[in-house]
């Protein structure tokens, strides 16, 4: 018995020997940049996870295919360690810990949605791990005074506000009345203090301040609402269940308003789910296909479409095409850097000033990518009822002229 | 606070018949969940995630050409086996037993739905389209959709059917009998094996017509079950177990009340509203039980 007790003591001796010595692989091995990312392969957010790991692996094999990374005169390929958070905030920063602390990672990827973001940020902060991260928007990420953050995407106080300035400008320059529906969650509250911002700029007037529970798939109140007061514009986040409970009850309810702006439209796949009923809501986007932004790798938007189209089956939404963006800022930092030295790495990605086929990418000092705007398209059906989305502002990116005001129901 | 709606008395009518709508539908789901609880003593956490498979049964149909709304039809028939199944490999182990292991058990089989949900049809919010258009009332001021109707309709339909099969039909007086006393009616030769079974399958049914009449007018998503018990556990709190016209009113007033408090309260207070006036009803009822204790001593 005591025998047993003892070889017992001395295997778990040996096992906690080894697992911590296992510890610190060098996170350049050999010819490899390795990457590590906690993405939500599984649960609620898995659909747009996938997209952001196909954005990642075609960004990889795209770089490493065209030559790699140089630094110090030598080639490297990136390689990613990817984990699953299922969703999960709390598993997002365990899988962060495990992936700094056990696999000895020091540069990590964003995960998706900004809640995630906001679960892991304060880990690679606290380990000094520069992160590059493309699907975390929410304006609170960037006023926490974080220094190894950086988003390759606009953060959500600008998704709508384009709206307002567009309607204003429709309406000759003179204040509108807004009514607004947001969920109560980061981000959408996050647009929606954005959209209030625009509203006090432009000496417009809110008319609807609503704000819709989480497990929303109901607003049919907040339309009786719209359709008394008749504002000029109805502006809605909420998600995809947001977008795609917008629509349906906007159709069913005929509630006729001059101009609808909604994010997550492409997410919801809004045309293909609604046809023709989404006709003519405008939306949010980071990115579009039709822009003109150019690099050496993806060569612009319409490249990137068809190649990611070939690849994985399906057109980018634009939650890929940022994700690849963040590959191409973290080659650019190492070659600038020409170092693998965190710190270095870090003073590089805060330089970076450079146009990838997403577009234009310079951080401000909270983390956030300040160079490259918003822009808003515009669902145009033709009489067959396929549906495309337009881009129609900022006038500089249009690719079709915004049909404004929204015929109403009775005439469509 | 807001009190547009009474400035617009055409707002009231359209909050009270939107209320009404809601709150049958919603009351045909909670009409399974305080059946199974009446008979089995059981609170089915899983209530709502067996809605939403429900819904996905009628949005497959949608995806493959088939108008959503057979999946009224289609659905409470895949979903009564579904129900079956699960009796006989989980609910059967815990149905003696005290109603903490039955929400234990009912809690575990929810997350396994929602994950084996979003692995299978992925984590994509979802719906089908009726295309029943609108009706207008009252010069254009008061708008219902058609699918609104059809789901209230439906559910009222589906409603007196099992009234009548409760009353009527043999299995339908063995499932009261045992709700009523198990151990008596099993002496008496009911097999209540089979009507615990019967009973978690019309449950399952239930939900699996609510389930598609939700993918017609609202949207289906994997983890969006978890309200959908809630609204249901309350309605059967507020209404009292195996009482139809009870659970049929509570689940209207509690729609048509959830409605008003949007409208004069926010959008943000809804919910909680709801909550507020549990809570209330729940003090009430406690307070009239400790008076009649008072009396009886």
């Amino acid at each position: 018995m005591k025998i047993n007790k003892l070889i017992l003591s001395f295997i778990s001796a040996a096992v906690i020997l080894l697992s911590t010595s296992v510890v610190s692989f060098a996170k350049v091995v050999g010819d490899k940049i390795v990457l590590g990312a906690a993405i939500s392969l599984t649960g609620k957010y898995s659909s747009n996870g996938v997209h952001t790991q196909n954005g990642y692996n075609m960004a990889v094999d795209r770089i490493n295919s065209m030559g790699g990374v140089k630094v110090g005169g030598k080639t490297y390929k990136f390689d990613i360690i990817y984990y699953d958070d299922e969703s999960n905030p709390k598993r997002a920063a365990q899988l962060a810990e495990r992936l700094i602390s056990q696999d000895g990672v020091e540069f990590m990827l964003g995960p998706y949605s900004s809640g995630l973001t906001k679960a892991i940020a304060p880990v690679t902060e606290k380990y000094g791990v520069p992160m590059v991260e493309a699907n975390g928007a929410s304006r609170s990420l960037f006023t926490k005074g974080y220094k190894y953050l950086f988003a390759v995407l606009a953060p959500a106080n600008l998704y709508l506000d384009v709206a307002i300035d567009l309607a204003v400008e429709k309406n000759n320059g003179k204040g509108v009345t807004v009514a607004m529906a947001f969920e109560q969650d980061a981000f959408s509250q996050d647009v929606r203090l954005g959209v209030l911002d625009a509203i006090k700029r432009t000496g417009s007037k809110k008319v609807i301040d609503d704000k819709l529970p989480k497990e929303l798939n109901d607003m049919a109140a907040t339309l009786v609402k719209v359709k008394q007061m008749k504002p000029d514009v109805l502006v809605v986040s909420g998600h995809t269940k947001g977008a795609l409970t917008a629509i349906r009850q906007i159709s069913e309810m005929k509630v006729d308003v001059p101009m609808l702006a909604m994010t997550h439209c492409d997410a919801a796949k809004l045309s293909k789910q609604h046809g023709k009923n989404s006709q003519y809501a405008l939306c949010a986007s980071q990115w579009h296909k039709t822009l003109t932004y150019k690099d050496d790798f993806f060569k612009d938007g319409m490249t990137y479409d068809a190649d990611f189209t070939k690849e994985f089956g399906y057109a980018p939404p634009y939650q890929a095409a940022e994700s690849s963006a963040a590959l191409l800022v973290f080659k650019d930092a190492f070659e600038r850097a020409n170092s693998f030295d965190q710190k270095k790495v870090r003073d590089a990605l805060a330089a970076t000033n450079m146009q990838t086929f997403y577009g234009n990418i310079k951080f401000a000092p909270g983390g956030q990518n300040v160079d490259k705007p918003m822009v808003l398209f515009q669902v145009m059906c033709d009489d067959g009822g396929k549906c495309e989305n337009k881009v129609v502002a900022p006038t500089k990116w249009a690719s079709a002229k915004l049909i404004h005001p929204i015929p109403s129901w009775s005439k469509r | 606070m807001d009190f547009m709606v009474f400035q617009y008395p055409m707002i009231s009518v359209q909050a009270c018949l939107d209320g009404i709508l809601l709150g049958i539908l919603f009351a045909l789901i909670a009409y399974g969940m305080a059946l199974q609880w009446g008979v089995m003593n059981i609170i089915n956490i899983a209530q709502g995630d067996l809605v939403i498979l429900g819904g996905y049964i009628a949005y497959f149909m949608y995806l493959y050409g088939i108008h959503p709304a057979w999946g009224v039809i289609v659905s409470p028939i895949i979903m009564f086996f579904v129900g079956i199944a699960i009796y006989k490999l989980v609910i059967n182990k815990v149905v003696d037993r005290d109603l903490f292991i039955s929400i234990l058990a009912t809690f575990g089989i929810s997350i396994l739905f929602m994950q084996l949900m979003n692995f299978a049809f992925g984590a994509d919010v979802v719906l089908a389209n009726s295309d029943y258009g609108t009706t207008m009332l009252f010069n254009n001021n008061v708008v219902l959709p058609n699918s609104k109707i059809f789901s209230a309709f439906i559910s009222i339909l589906f409603a007196i059917c099992l009234v009548i099969y409760m009353k009527k039909s043999k299995l339908g007086r063995a499932i009261r009998a045992t709700a009523q006393n198990a151990r008596a009616a099993k002496i008496l030769g009911v097999d209540t094996e089979k009507v615990y079974a019967a009973t978690f399958g019309i449950n399952a049914a239930l939900c699996g017509v609510a389930g598609a009449l939700i993918s017609i007018t609202f949207t289906i998503h994997p983890y969006m079950g978890l309200p959908y018990t809630i609204r249901s556990f309350m309605i059967v709190i507020v209404a009292g177990l195996g009482n139809l016209p009870g659970v049929a009113m509570s689940g209207m007033g509690l729609g048509v009340f959830e409605e008003f408090a949007d409208y004069i309260l926010g959008t943000e207070f809804r919910i909680g509203s709801v909550f507020l006036l549990l809570v209330l009803i729940l003090v009430y009822r406690r307070f009239k039980l400790s008076r009649k204790r008072e009396y009886l001593k």
